[in-house]
């Protein structure tokens, strides 16, 4: 095995990884798409150590000499769509479908990928606050306060938070933001339980894909990453309930009328 | 619970589940699948409450979405996130946090801990339910799907 070879494919696997970690993937896909790779292009040496925030990688590059990658990846929002397009790769790969090159050039691709735009992304924010606020007990009018909310919560994130802030100021002002409208909205006359219309106004901040995740590590015992997320969920949670709750107690220190 | 309601709950729930998948940016074509996987799961916690309760019907309600999720995901050949992540939403015992916050911010500290602990429970039997789901052999699944996965076609 040549050593440009190896190198290149070292490289390869690990930006399949970084890909994946970054996009919000499990920690066991992120080890087996990586060896998934290594093994079809022929280098079965190659290890990865992944972690949620972090990726460390070590092979041979036929040579005497040991390749090596360590990555620090933030936690970040979920991109599934990367996730599964990176999956499908490493299938294509795995049936030889790919020369090394050209998989690079695809993870590249893949990497810069655009999301959904962002009217598309308020717009459901503001459906899914709507329509949870109904399932969990709103009425119709509750539902269309939430889902006001829902859009105002996400304009907020997209247009004036846009990473400014850490996340956990974010989620803090977001929390607060959200329950502020629905005060507002009930004092409008738009609805009429509160709770049920902040409620699903704030289901979009909730990190329903850190909690999902940080349950499959723990199962597959990945319990450093597990943990890690889990200590992501608490404190995202903690800092919703507090915006919310600073905010409910400042409007009804104003005199609107808590409920 | 009038029929109407039961009806329009479990619609409210596919579409609420359909608009997070596209805050997670899902694939469009997985659209359809991620709002049956939510619909379905409120459907059977819908069903379950009123017998069961709330604890029993949010662990099987789980269960469903991790179990159709898993078919789905051996079916089209995707990874089991994108639909286990969008359909455990409408689950997440959002209401709880709630009022545990709004209990606390009130000065109302038994109520809080009362509410905390009752929403703990629930993510308690979420877990349980996924650890569950996820011990069944992958190989039914494969067996389930054989059928099906004919017509996918994706990238091969």
């Amino acid at each position: 095995m040549e050593a440009g070879h190896n190198e290149l494919v070292f490289e390869t696997a690990a930006l399949a990884g970084e890909i994946l970690v970054a996009s919000g993937a499990e920690i066991f896909r992120v080890t087996e798409t990586v060896q998934r790779i290594a093994a079809a292009y022929g280098c079965p040496d190659l290890e990865p150590f992944v972690l949620s925030n972090g990726l460390m990688m070590t092979a041979s590059d036929g040579r005497q000499h040991c390749l090596a990658k360590v990555r620090h990846i933030p936690l970040s929002g979920s991109r599934l769509d990367r996730v599964d397009a990176v999956n499908q790769l490493s299938r294509e790969i795995a049936r030889g479908l790919h020369t090394p090159a050209e998989a690079r050039a695809r993870l590249l691709e893949i990497q810069v990928m655009p999301g959904k735009p962002r009217w598309q992304q308020v717009l459901a924010s503001g459906v899914g606050a709507g329509a949870f606020c109904y399932i969990f007990g709103g009425t119709l009018a509750d539902a269309a306060a939430a889902f006001v909310a829902g859009l105002a919560l996400y304009l907020y994130l997209l247009v004036a938070v846009k990473g400014r802030l850490s996340k956990i100021a974010a989620n803090i002002t977001g929390g607060a933001l959200v329950s502020l409208v629905a005060n507002l909205l009930i004092w409008l006359g738009l609805g009429s339980q509160l709770s049920m219309v902040t409620v699903g106004a704030i289901v979009p901040l909730l990190p329903g894909v850190a909690f999902t995740n940080a349950i499959r590590d723990i199962a597959d015992e990945d319990y450093i990453s597990g943990a890690v997320r889990m200590l992501d969920v608490f404190l995202v949670v903690v800092c919703i309930a507090f915006g919310v709750g600073l905010a409910a107690a400042g409007w009804a220190a104003l005199g609107g009328g808590a409920q | 619970m009038t029929g109407w309601r039961f009806v329009s709950e479990v619609f409210f729930a596919g579409l609420g589940t359909m608009a997070f998948a596209l805050l997670f940016h899902v694939p469009a074509r997985y659209y359809p699948r991620c709002a049956f996987t939510g619909g379905a799961g409120w459907l059977v916690y819908l069903l379950l409450k009123g017998p069961l309760g709330t604890l029993a019907a949010t662990l099987a309600a789980t269960l469903a979405v991790v179990l159709i999720s898993r078919f789905s995901s051996v079916q089209l050949r995707c990874p089991v996130t994108i639909f286990l992540i969008s359909g455990i939403f409408p689950l997440v015992p959002g209401l709880g946090i709630y009022q545990t916050a709004w209990a606390l911010v009130q000065g109302l500290l038994e109520q809080a801990a009362l509410t905390g602990f009752n929403t703990a429970k629930l993510a308690a039997a979420m877990v349980l339910a996924i650890l569950l789901g996820f011990e069944v052999p992958g190989s039914w699944f494969a067996r389930l799907a054989r059928p099906f996965a004919g017509k996918q076609k994706e990238g091969t």
